[in-house]
């Protein structure tokens, strides 16, 4: 095990696999010669070259497009957005090519391809800098979507989302690339599917995913020492398809459900869960589930009004002495 | 321009440079947050463009490098400054930040923050003026590197074919952030590109602000007097990084410095000089003077001002 930061173990999974893999390429602005925004393709092009580690023009609906296409021969572009907010620019080509060829050449051709992308509210970065689309993209059918919360998940998720057949869209968070953790030494590959039980607990379930199931530990912790209530910490890493039997298992056994997440309502990953708990274990619950979750605002630059608009940890702590009557 | 001109354009351009380097200050006591995309280097270009158009008449609309632009169409310093500050007296009520400044009051219609978003939003005004039947026009200017974006070509075919009044001046500052230009485009001169488009398009040095007004001044009539859209290319540098975090490894020092012989400011001063409308004195006292201004009203009124309330945080999101 060593301790590295998220964008070495971003970094590390693109260069063992464009090691053993000459057909795996990836894509991206400045992310070439400059080593890319957030460092995590640093050092690839000095190593596999111009051929293999493409900076591209500033034409997202084209390159992502590109890469698609040359998926469709067998190559694994790892694709990177620079913030998600540029995506929508290539998500005709995301929505409309990848995940759908599949299903409409009646499994003939497939896009293994992964689009890489950071999102969330960073320091200030206003309206068009700030925005959080997770729940855009799990809303389609054929593109798997997968949020690492951890240097260990950046890694081990991204390995096996270069050799999936599947699209994968992974989102990153801007604020998380240089947030340090355990990698296994030994090539890891993190299943694309499914939950993790971050921490255990018998009160209530915190359901996180990237970022949050960071603000929901620390909740976890202040529930604990303060308030002597247990919470479990699901880690939804996988939001499509959604782990439906994981969170049917926590809310078994916890009855109490909060769901965080830094997306605004209404729609969201917070719906989803409410929903699948709803149509899994209605009766098993002991009260409503609660959101957490962004003001319904474009992003403003002002800080004290940003730091207003989206939740921490302390807005999980307040939803759960709310759920359980404590406040 | 008259020598009178000029000189009233040097002291807004010595302005337009000591603004954006008070940013930088700024930034860095972290009285300003996000991104800050300065423009030092490229002070001839907006300047010589509405010269020769109309500010606070005609329609300006750019990207997240935009403090200058609005200035110049006679947005207050101080209400701009506010926004980088993010207070409540900003010009966009500290919502919008150093990349989404606007006043439509004086017809700046905004910094948009995706590259290539304005080019379809300037044709868009450019239609409503010829709705209106106005005698304004329509100014976009963008990026060298915004011309890879698949909005350019739809918008330059649309503006053609509908005769739309909008003027589209790239700034060619060679970079898109750090992509060197022959590293990301296959057409160098950007001009060309409008050229394929049938549209009137010219190339011209943009250091010099007497070229560029020149230039400039055949593309506004062209545009205003109702013959279509025009592309006008103009070559420049900007001096500081990108934004703020920005190392400029891609880029020597010595063609950073190659280009600082050609300052736009220092090209007007001289000619001044030249000329005899101006003296060194004169000029140093110019750039004091506007020090003294910044600091005692640009700043002050910044820092003065009060926050937005967080009870208004739902404020603006719908009419
Ligand atoms: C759609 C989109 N893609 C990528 C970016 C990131 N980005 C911001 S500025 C920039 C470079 C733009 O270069 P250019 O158009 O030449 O303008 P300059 O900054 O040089 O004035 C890039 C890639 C963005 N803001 N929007
Ligand atoms: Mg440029």
């Amino acid at each position: 095990m060593a301790e590295i930061m998220y964008w070495e173990a971003v970094l590390r999974a693109h260069d063992e696999e464009m090691a053993r893999d000459p057909l795996v390429i990836c894509m991206g602005e400045d992310i070439g010669v400059a080593g890319g925004t957030y460092k995590a393709t640093k050092g690839l092009y000095e190593k596999y070259g111009e051929q293999r580690v493409i900076d591209t023009p500033i034409s997202e609906g084209g390159y992502t497009g590109l890469g698609i296409g040359a998926s469709f021969l067998g190559i694994r572009p790892i694709i990177e957005i620079m913030s998600v907010n540029f995506a929508w620019l290539a998500m005709d080509q995301m929505f409309n090519s990848a995940a759908k060829v599949r299903y409409m050449s009646g499994g003939q051709l497939t896009a293994p391809c992964v689009f890489r992308s950071a999102g969330g509210t960073a320091h200030q970065l206003g309206a068009q800098h700030s925005a959080r689309m997770e729940k855009v993209f799990m809303g389609i059918a054929g593109l798997r979507v997968v949020t690492p919360s951890s240097p260990k998940q950046a890694y081990g998720l991204l390995k096996s989302a270069i050799r999936s057949d599947d699209p994968v869209f992974i989102n990153e968070h801007e604020l998380m690339y240089n947030m340090k953790g355990d990698v296994p030494d030994a090539e890891y590959f993190h299943p694309l599917e499914g939950s993790e039980i971050a921490r255990s607990g018998t009160d209530v379930t915190l359901f996180g995913y990237n970022i949050s199931v960071h603000w929901c530990l620390k909740a976890a912790e202040i529930l604990d020492q303060q308030y002597n209530i247990s919470a479990e910490v699901v880690d939804l890493y996988s939001l499509s398809p959604l782990d439906r039997a994981g969170i049917r298992k926590s809310v078994c056994k916890t009855h109490r459900a909060v769901i965080a997440e830094e997306d605004e309502a209404p729609v969201g990953v917070g719906s989803e869960v409410i929903a699948i708990i709803n149509e899994e274990c209605f009766f098993e619950l002991d009260a409503a589930p609660v959101r957490v979750h962004s003001a319904f605002v474009p992003q403003p630059y002002n800080h004290t009004l940003e730091m207003a608009a989206i939740p921490d940890h302390d807005d999980v702590v307040r939803a759960v002495l709310k759920l359980l009557g404590k406040a | 321009m008259t020598l009178d001109d000029k000189k009233r354009v040097l002291r807004e351009m010595v302005l337009h440079r000591r603004f954006e380097e008070r940013c930088y200050q700024a930034y860095i006591e972290r009285k300003i947050g996000g991104f800050l995309h300065l423009y030092p280097g490229q002070e001839a270009c907006c300047n010589g463009v509405m010269e020769a158009a109309r500010p606070g008449h005609d329609y300006v609309i750019t990207g997240y490098r935009d403090h200058v632009h609005a200035i110049k169409c006679g947005t207050d310093p101080k209400a701009v400054m506010a926004e980088l500050y993010g207070k409540e007296t900003g010009c966009s009520k500290g919502r919008g930040g150093s990349m989404h400044i606007f006043d439509v009051a004086h017809r700046f219609m905004g910094g948009y923050a995706l590259v290539g978003g304005p080019f379809p939003l300037a044709a868009g005004i450019a239609k409503g003026i010829q709705m209106k039947g106005g005698d304004e026009i329509s100014i976009c200017f963008l990026g060298d590197a915004a011309n890879n974006q698949g909005v350019f070509h739809e918008t330059l075919n649309m503006a053609k074919i509908w005769n739309l009044p909008v003027l589209f001046v790239c700034e060619n500052n060679q970079y898109g952030i750090g992509t060197a230009l022959h590293r990301s485009t296959a057409v160098h001169d950007q001009y060309k590109r409008a050229c394929s488009y049938h549209i009137e398009a010219a190339q011209c040095d943009g250091q010099d602000i007497d070229i560029v007004h020149q230039h400039a001044k055949v593309a506004v009539d062209h545009v205003r007097s109702g013959k279509g859209p025009y592309f006008l290319e103009l070559m420049t540098y900007r001096y500081r990084g990108h934004s703020m975090s920005d190392s400029r490894g891609y880029r020597t020092r010595e063609e950073e410095d190659e280009w600082k012989l050609r300052d736009p400011i220092n090209i007007l001063r001289d000619r001044l000089i030249a000329a005899g409308a101006l003296n060194a004195e004169e000029f140093t006292q110019i750039e004091h003077d506007t020090d003294i201004y910044i600091e005692q009203e640009v700043i002050k009124f910044a820092e003065e001002s009060p926050e937005p309330e967080v009870a208004d945080l739902e404020k603006y999101v719908l009419a």
